[in-house]
């Protein structure tokens, strides 16, 4: 069995594999990894089969690490901050280990994993119920991409538009586009309701960029945007428009 | 309700006094009209004195009642008509009892009745004016106390709230490495647990009220910094300036604190590579200046968010402290690098 531990704090990690290696010297710990940049990398070159995570790590948490982790393994949170426990089961996680934890603690957590392990193949449990959470995400204020192996962070505010494309979502920023494997309805319930809006079945735009609406077709819209892409509105989208512009 | 009663309180003499002198002018006037001493003293005392009643009357009953809105005050000026009534047919039956008096009185004072009820009404809707104008004053006073209260009270929670930004997740991931650390370096451990606990009592002990000198208010953020570099060893580095006279310079505690933890979260938390966080301090014009400078990662952190809610919690104490809200300066020179500047005027 293989494990990942990733923690920006030196003893942490210590800790971590101190207490496997007491209990559980059949777990093999492939890497440390001190921020989630170096965690997504690890995940992909290794596939472990379980992670142990902190949450506030430098450049992007470990909520935002899932979020770019193709084929998940398990994982165990420990982290010294209450306030993510709903989050992280929310994301079904093993387990959530506060820091500081014991070692009896800790093994309940390990253990409360192998029997998951041995009921179901976990790896692919959890990733179905994450994705099925995924459609209930908290707000936040900048989306996280991968592009080959390298991750971009994109403040919210540079988000011209998004667009359905397939099973991915398109993000339209003044540099360039970004794919993202998540619904159109994640990003609908991430970025900011004032900000953004949900204008067709496959396009949410910022408001901001609008410089003009004309009529096309019949019953619809479209929008032209302050960089000139066209995006189509539907016509409950014309309508939330009109409210939410006031037109 | 108002704190004293108008004409039990300080005011009884006055009104006592007012009503002697009053009840003399009556006296005199009679007098001048033709009548004895005799009949215009009776007939002025007994008059005023059931008139000063009626007026203590409804100045005690404004102590208790008093009109919401101005619509209610039609009722007030009621009261005052029927009390000058009732008192005006109290002294058309009494005062013909009097000993001594002649046919002539009798007859003045049935001519005199429209004078005398004009006058009765004045005087105790005068006076139900002033009552009312003193008890609205003594609620006004009141209120500003009790306000003034309220905003202390707030000041106080406050400040109060400021200081809990000694972040818990702080001391539980402080416990943790020391945790990681019994077993391996028990040594190592022991001196974090001594590091945390100096720390933890130089909080507890620290009075709002009592400025500290910046020299003892930097020892308490070394024991800080000292953690922090136990838990990220590899990757930080301090540096700490300052001359001998800026040392013995104070300042209010704790106003440091946020300041250096909103350096360590976003210089060093949110790093990956080694880090130096420099506090200078500095006298300029009778000022003291305390700098505290971080790099910060700009692909996480846009610079304007550098602002966390430690420093507008600083920038608020300061509001508080010196009613300035100059005080607090933030700059970023460079794009990774972060720059707070507190000044404190000294007393």
């Amino acid at each position: 069995m293989k494990a990942l531990l990733i923690d920006d704090e030196p003893l942490a990690r210590a800790l971590v594999k101190e207490y496997l290696e007491e209990s559980y010297p059949q777990i093999q710990i492939l890497q440390e990894c001190g921020d989630g940049f170096e965690g997504v990398k690890a995940i992909a070159q290794h596939q472990p089969d379980l992670i142990f995570l902190d949450i506030q790590m430098p450049k992007i948490n470990g909520f935002e690490m899932l979020e770019l982790v193709d084929n998940r393994p398990a994982v165990i949170f420990t982290t010294a901050f209450d306030e993510y426990a709903i989050r992280a089961f929310e994301a079904h996680a093993v387990d959530y280990l506060l820091k500081p934890f014991s070692q009896e603690r800790f093994n309940k957590a390990v253990d409360k994993w192998l029997a998951q392990k041995d009921l179901t193949d976990t790896k692919k449990h959890t990733e179905a119920l994450l994705a099925s959470t995924a459609t209930n995400p908290e707000r936040q204020d900048r989306i996280v991409v991968k592009i080959g192996n390298k991750i971009k962070i994109i403040p919210e505010q540079d988000i011209l538009y998004v667009e359905a494309d397939g099973d991915y979502v398109m993000i339209y920023t003044p540099e360039g586009r970004y794919l993202k494997n998540k619904t159109m309805q994640y990003f609908e319930t991430t970025l900011d309701a004032k900000k953004f809006l949900r204008v067709h079945r496959s396009s949410i735009i910022q408001l901001a960029q609008i410089v003009r609406l004309e009529p096309y077709e019949k019953d619809s819209h479209i929008a032209i945007l302050k960089s000139g892409a066209q995006i189509p509105v539907s016509r409950s989208g014309y309508a939330k428009l009109r409210q939410v512009l006031g037109i | 309700m108002a704190g004293s009663q108008f004409l039990t309180g300080k005011f009884r003499y006055i009104f006592w006094g007012g009503w002697l002198l009053f009840g003399a002018c009556q006296t005199a006037l009679l007098y001048w009209f033709g009548f004895n001493w005799q009949i215009a003293i009776q007939d002025s005392f007994s008059s005023n004195i059931l008139l000063a009643i009626a007026c203590w009357l409804i100045s005690n009953n404004l102590y208790y009642y008093r009109p919401k809105h101005s619509s209610r005050y039609l009722y007030i000026a009621l009261s005052c008509i029927i009390l000058a009534v009732l008192w005006l047919a109290l002294i058309h039956y009494l005062l013909p009892m009097l000993p001594d008096i002649g046919p002539d009185y009798v007859l003045f004072l049935f001519k005199s009745l429209p004078i005398r009820l004009f006058t009765g009404f004045l005087l105790i809707s005068w006076l139900a004016m002033i009552s009312l104008l003193w008890y609205s004053q003594q609620d006004q006073i009141e209120n500003d106390k009790r306000q003034a209260d309220i905003e202390k009270l707030a000041r106080e929670a406050e400040l109060f709230k400021l200081r809990q930004q000694l972040q818990p997740h702080f001391l539980f991931n402080s416990l943790n490495s020391i945790n990681a650390l019994i077993g391996s370096q028990p040594k190592d451990a022991r001196k974090m647990i001594q590091q945390l606990s100096d720390f933890l009592r130089s909080t507890l002990k620290k009075e709002d009220h009592q400025w500290v000198t910046l020299a003892e208010e930097i020892q308490h953020l070394a024991l800080y910094l000292d953690i922090e570099k136990m838990r990220f060893g590899h990757r930080l580095e301090t540096n700490i300036t300052f001359d001998e006279e800026t040392a013995t310079k104070k300042l209010p505690p704790m106003l440091l604190q946020p300041l250096v933890e909103n350096a360590i979260k976003f210089g060093l938390y949110d790093t990956t590579d080694d880090v130096t966080i420099s506090i200078t301090a500095s006298t300029v014009d009778n000022m003291l200046s305390v700098s505290v400078q971080n790099p910060f990662d700009p692909q996480t952190t846009p610079p304007r968010k550098g602002t966390g809610f430690g420093l507008n919690g600083v920038r608020r104490r300061l509001d508080l402290l010196f009613g300035r809200q100059d005080l607090l300066l933030t700059q970023s020179p460079s794009d990774h690098i972060f720059n707070t500047t507190i000044k404190i005027p000294q007393a």
